[in-house]
């Protein structure tokens, strides 16, 4: 017999037990601890060459290739229920009041960027040449990208930081965050965010968007929808 | 002659190679490998924005991604099934225990090693669990958007957080595998499953005594 100092140790089952309990714990504190840790993460950040820190960003999209935005044939069509249907051309977009704001994206995945900087058009004043009609309480807003659709109710548009957004961060929207605009509703996720929107349509009642078609909640409030 | 080094006036007369790996230990090794290639690939052209607006076509990268996922699990099922499976579960014990010699090894301390010495065997052990986690992770991601009820905040972070910890450790095995000196030979190991007798006695020596009949023995 050996002395007890020469038998074996398990450490093999053990390292495979607890890497696996913490991996899945972490499931139930992973996001909270890391929210933490993130923050101070960042002056080393900071200090990285900008290439190498992951943005954050993840780009979901649902067809095989992402639109291209021409800034000469691009335009903007509202129609539905409004006295006056018209389309914007990019430029006429662009000399609209334009707002701006920083806020977080969230997305339903559970990944979010925080203090993105956006500037855009305020939906009340992007619609008040259409002059949407009493009954017209809903927006749809069909992307560029098919079939990619999606609705807000004329109240959810008309929050503080909802807007139609054409800059991010300082620079034009680039393609791959929905260039030339998208809608930014910060207090929903990023479902609702609708990437190349190309026309807005005033509905008169709320139709289930691309991802509400397959289980998602139609109110995509942050943290109050969804299952969280 | 008393300046040869040791094997070789031990082991002279016998064969150059040794069997380290069986084709069992093999398959597994490379179809864990090539899933892992693949998912490595088709995960980071659905994470990395970049990579993202070149390849497009989401839908069937997320579908190449998930299968290759799935087929990752048949195919190691598969090879345990028809595989050596006491074999299997001999290395498995092999791999589970630490002895003196392997704890000592951990404190660098140079001790002579099994057939796995004991980093192989923690990367095992990481390897095994990351498998399990990834799947886990995988298959809530995938289940998530479909029923809420299996929708947590961090399943993506566990899963990508993997990702970040397993291309750290699959270059530290490449690095050790196909570069640096004294270790690649350990690669034919895992492609013809043997390994140079001298070697083994470098690496190994305790594993290769314990296969060898006593080296003075008449045979």
């Amino acid at each position: 017999m050996s002395a007890p100092a020469d038998e074996p140790k398990l450490y093999g089952r053990r390292a495979f037990l607890g890497v696996s309990a913490v991996g899945l714990s972490s499931l139930f504190w992973g996001k909270p601890v890391w929210d933490g840790v993130s923050g101070a993460l960042q002056p080393i950040r900071n200090a990285l060459p900008a290439s190498l820190v992951p943005s954050g960003w993840r780009i979901y999209t649902v067809a095989a290739t992402m639109p291209k935005f021409e800034p000469a044939s691009w335009r903007l069509r509202i129609e539905g229920l409004v006295d006056n249907p018209h389309t914007l051309t990019y430029a006429e977009l662009r000399k609209l009041p334009r707002a701006e704001q920083v806020s977080n994206f969230h997305c339903v995945t559970g990944w979010s960027v925080k203090n993105v900087h956006w500037a855009g058009v305020r939906f009340r004043d992007l619609l008040a040449a259409a002059r949407p009609r009493l009954d017209g309480t809903v927006l749809g807003f069909v992307s560029a990208e098919k079939p990619y659709f999606d609705t807000l109710t004329l109240k959810q548009a008309e929050l503080h930081d909802a807007m139609l957004a054409y800059e991010m961060n300082g620079k034009p929207l680039a393609r791959e965050h929905g260039a030339p605009a998208r809608v930014v509703i910060p207090e929903m996720y990023g479902y609702k965010n609708v990437k190349w929107v190309e026309r807005i349509v005033v509905l008169d009642q709320v139709q289930p968007g691309y991802w509400e078609e397959r289980g998602y909640d139609v109110d995509a409030w942050v943290g109050r929808s969804n299952g969280y | 002659m008393a300046t040869e080094p040791l094997f070789v006036r031990q082991y002279a007369s016998e064969p150059l190679y040794v069997r380290r790996f069986s084709r069992t230990e093999r398959t597994l090794h490379w179809v864990h490998a090539s899933a892992f290639l693949v998912l490595l690939g088709s995960g980071l052209v659905l994470y990395v924005p970049r990579l993202s607006e070149l390849v497009g076509r989401r839908p069937l990268v997320k579908d190449i991604h998930f299968d290759t996922g799935l087929a990752w699990m048949l195919a190691i099922a598969l090879v345990i099934l028809l595989g050596d499976r006491r074999g299997i579960r001999r290395t498995l014990r092999e791999l589970d225990a630490f002895d003196r010699d392997d704890r000592l090894w951990l404190r660098r301390i140079p001790r002579p090693q099994g057939r796995f010495n004991a980093g192989q065997k923690l990367n095992a052990a990481l390897t095994a669990s990351f498998a399990l986690l990834f799947a886990v992770s995988g298959l809530l991601l995938w289940y998530g958007e479909r029923n809420n009820s299996f929708r947590f905040a961090s399943t993506i972070l566990l899963h990508d957080g993997l990702m970040y910890v397993s291309v750290f450790v699959l270059v530290g095995h490449l690095y050790l595998a196909l570069i640096y000196p004294s270790t690649k030979h350990a690669l034919r190991g895992m492609t013809r499953g043997t390994v140079r007798r001298d070697w083994a006695w470098e690496h190994h020596r305790k594993w290769l005594e314990s296969r060898q009949q006593p080296p003075n023995s008449d045979t």
